[in-house]
């Protein structure tokens, strides 16, 4: 998309909602420098939220939405659950199909883009919670990694199925005492991370969403080596502070106790040889192009 | 902005994109000699289909296969195998959501594995076609033909058409994208048939040139946004989740669903011109009239034969579309009927049921005979049924249903 389509026709700009004059003025598409420094100064492409206050799952949101490469051509999947409350305020194209069937949808969604859309770049990006990538999806999830589908796939894990109420999920922590685990799951955290790189993933993060700077590096880099070579996958901590009896101040607090080095969301990550190879050139030449500008600069003044 | 129209212009393969009226109704025929199955892939070739998702199930799997060889030879923008039907019917929604011409196949176990996409199909609006060559469902395992699955697709919002013979498929294949893709439809259709029996019989199809296709599907002549970011308003999901807890949003919610069935009648204008009508008569003025869709349409044309040959006239009425659903052509074409004979391949006899919630004096329908589990129809049983409804003494049939 260029920024074009959505221009609003002169005559009708002043009648047009202040919200969507604000998306075609203020918003960062086109912008291949934005990131999470453009929260606060910029429209952002997430209005409100109707999750709960405090919950960490808007910060997610916020520093992911700021974080696309290329939000202008990214489509969203998402999926059932506390974050399909929120996709209808993000001013992305999105789809909301079923519960379980994201990367389902994300697989035929991508591959009718590139039929229509042959060399041109459209990113394809799943967000969806651990109920759905995890349980009622594994499948799904996993079969778009062992056909290597060129999209990235993050699962806000918050480690229950947080929108029906709090029960058990395969990424609970053992032991925990929830709905439908009246006497304490019985099974450890399933290990995701570990079967995405099993399974034909790329690029593979595990961490929390307690540092915006973090989120846009790894968003980023997700997105990059899905387009160039294959799935990639982030999962990322995002306490459901309402099930886990914490307040709205806490759950910060809470993602920077269960990042610490022998815990749960410490900081993990695998990247493939390729995607290393590929991540790297694309760090020489961006550190060549700044290179560049700053010699130009100098010879302008 | 600019438009411009294909019509006239080519394929990477070589075929001219024509409009669909020309190709269905003017072009010149060839006949051959085929499978059901190869009539599938012959109709396909000529559908500028973008996308097709495949999974093994009898009795589809040989033209699930079929489009495959299409796609290696370039006929079709990609072609893979899912894990499941669950999963197919959901890649076909993406495919769509994006602005893809979709086509997938499925049959019984399948039908009811991927279940719960089909609403969401209708309600998403995406103009996906799905094959259904029917067959039984589990338990026990049946890979026979059986229709009870259409009783499932007919409560999703999807049109459903029922074909008789291989040469309603092939036309009917590519007039349903035509029907499907209209604005005022954008409906997925679920075409039909009776697994085996259309599938893996060889059969006279009058097929369009190769080298005219459809014209390509335009995801913009639509009701409802593409999901693939070239159009505004970028603050917008393909269907409104307005899953809250108030008044507002269940009329919401409603108001979509009746928007859907409004579709789907909407649909009657434009199936009623491509398929020459919803329903088919001959000798609509006898007083026994053998009511059917599918193969029973077949078996029943066999049937009034040897009836012809006892002096006994029995008229036909085939019933193409379950949805959008004939009740006033048919409720208009049995009025004078004294006896209305509605045989059917399965246990339920679901056709005969939304027969009877469409016509006055209900007790003139005999609901048989009723086959399933795999068991064939032959006619005599049919010659039976309406002797028995007129008074006439018959040995009774093995194999009566
Ligand atoms: C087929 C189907 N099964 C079950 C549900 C009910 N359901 C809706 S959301 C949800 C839990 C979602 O959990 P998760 O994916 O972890 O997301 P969260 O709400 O925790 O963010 C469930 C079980 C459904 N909508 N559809
Ligand atoms: S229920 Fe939990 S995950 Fe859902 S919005 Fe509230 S705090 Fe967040
Ligand atoms: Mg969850």
């Amino acid at each position: 998309m260029s920024k074009e389509r959505i221009k609003i026709a002169p005559e009708f700009f002043d009648i047009m909602p202040p919200e969507y004059q604000d998306l075609v003025t203020k918003a960062t598409y086109g912008n291949e420098q934005r990131g999470w420094k453009d929260i606060g100064t910029s429209k952002e492409l997430i209005e409100e939220h109707s999750l709960c206050a405090g919950c960490p799952e808007s910060m997610a949101f916020r520093y992911i939405l700021a974080s696309l490469p290329n939000p202008e051509d990214t489509v969203m999947v998402g999926s059932t659950g506390c974050t399909s409350l929120v996709f209808p305020h993000v001013a992305i194209h999105n789809i909301h199909s079923l519960f379980g069937n994201q990367n389902a949808v994300a697989s035929g969604l991508k591959r009718a883009l590139m039929v229509r859309f042959p060399g041109r770049v459209k990113d394809v990006v799943v967000l969806a919670g651990d109920g759905a990538t995890v349980d009622i999806g594994l499948d799904m999830t996993m079969q778009a990694w062992f056909r290597q589908e060129k999209f990235t796939t993050i699962c806000f894990d918050n480690e229950l199925y947080a929108n029906t109420g709090g029960q058990e999920s395969g990424l609970m922590q053992k032991g925990f005492v929830a709905k439908m685990a009246p006497v304490g799951k019985g099974f450890e955290k399933v290990r995701l991370p570990e079967i995405a790189r099993e399974a034909g993933c790329h690029y593979i993060v595990n961490c929390t969403v307690s540092k915006p700077s973090l989120i846009e590096k790894v968003v980023k880099n997700a997105i990059y080596v899905a387009r160039e070579l294959g799935p990639t996958y982030l999962q990322l901590y995002t306490p459901c502070i309402l099930e886990i009896g914490k307040n709205s101040m806490e759950g910060l607090q809470e993602m920077r106790d269960a990042e610490k080095p022998t815990e749960r969301f410490a900081y993990k990550e695998y990247i493939s040889e390729p995607a290393k190879q590929l991540l790297a050139e694309m760090a020489a030449k961006d550190k060549e192009k700044k290179a560049a500008a700053k010699q130009l600069a100098s010879q302008g003044a | 902005m600019e438009t411009k129209s294909v019509i006239g212009t080519q394929n990477k393969k070589g075929q001219v994109y024509t409009d669909a009226r020309v190709m269905m109704n003017e072009a010149p025929r060839t006949d051959a000699f085929f499978t059901g199955s190869e009539v599938i892939k012959e109709a396909v070739r000529r559908a500028s289909v973008d996308v097709m998702i495949a999974y093994p199930i009898t009795p589809q799997s040989e033209a699930a296969a079929l489009i495959g060889e299409l796609f290696a030879e370039g006929y079709i923008g990609d072609y893979f195998r899912g894990e499941s039907e669950f999963a197919v019917m959901g890649q076909c929604a993406g495919a769509a959501f994006g602005g893809a011409r979709v086509f997938t196949t499925t049959a019984g176990p399948g039908t009811m594995r991927a279940m719960e996409n089909f609403p969401m199909w209708a309600g998403a609006r995406l103009p996906i076609q799905v094959i259904v060559t029917c067959r039984g469902l589990n338990s026990p395992l049946s890979i026979q033909p059986d229709t009870l699955e259409i009783s499932y697709l007919i409560q999703t919002g999807m049109l459903v058409w029922h074909a008789e013979t291989a040469q309603d498929f092939y036309d009917w294949i590519l007039k349903g994208y035509m029907v499907s893709e209209e604005p005022d439809v954008h409906l997925p259709l679920a075409l039909c048939c009776d697994g085996f029996f259309v599938t893996h019989t060889k059969d006279t199809v009058m097929l369009t040139p190769t080298d005219m296709c459809l014209p390509p599907y335009d995801p913009y002549r639509s009701p409802v946004p593409c999901m693939d970011m070239e159009c505004p308003p970028v603050r917008m999901m393909r269907d409104p989740f307005v899953m809250k807890s108030n008044y507002i949003s269940y009329a919401t919610h409603a108001s979509w669903q009746q928007e859907v069935w409004a579709a789907v009648e909407r649909s009657r204008k434009h199936t009623i011109a491509w398929l020459d009508g919803l329903i088919e008569t001959e000798n609509g003025d006898a007083d026994i009239l053998l009511v059917a869709s599918g193969t029973a349409v077949s078996q029943g044309r066999e049937a009034i034969r040897l009836l012809e040959e006892d002096g006994i006239r029995v008229g036909l009425v085939k019933i193409k579309t379950i949805r959008p659903w004939p009740g006033e052509e048919i409720r208009e074409a049995t009025k004078n009927a004294k006896h209305i004979i509605v045989p059917e391949f399965n246990v339920t006899g679901w056709l005969a049921r939304e027969i009877k919630a469409s016509i006055p004096d209900t007790d003139r329908l005999v609901a048989a005979p009723h086959v399933f589990g795999g068991m064939t129809m032959p006619p005599e049983i049919i010659v039976s049924e309406i002797k028995n409804a007129l008074g006439i003494r018959t040995e009774v049939l093995a194999g009566r249903g």
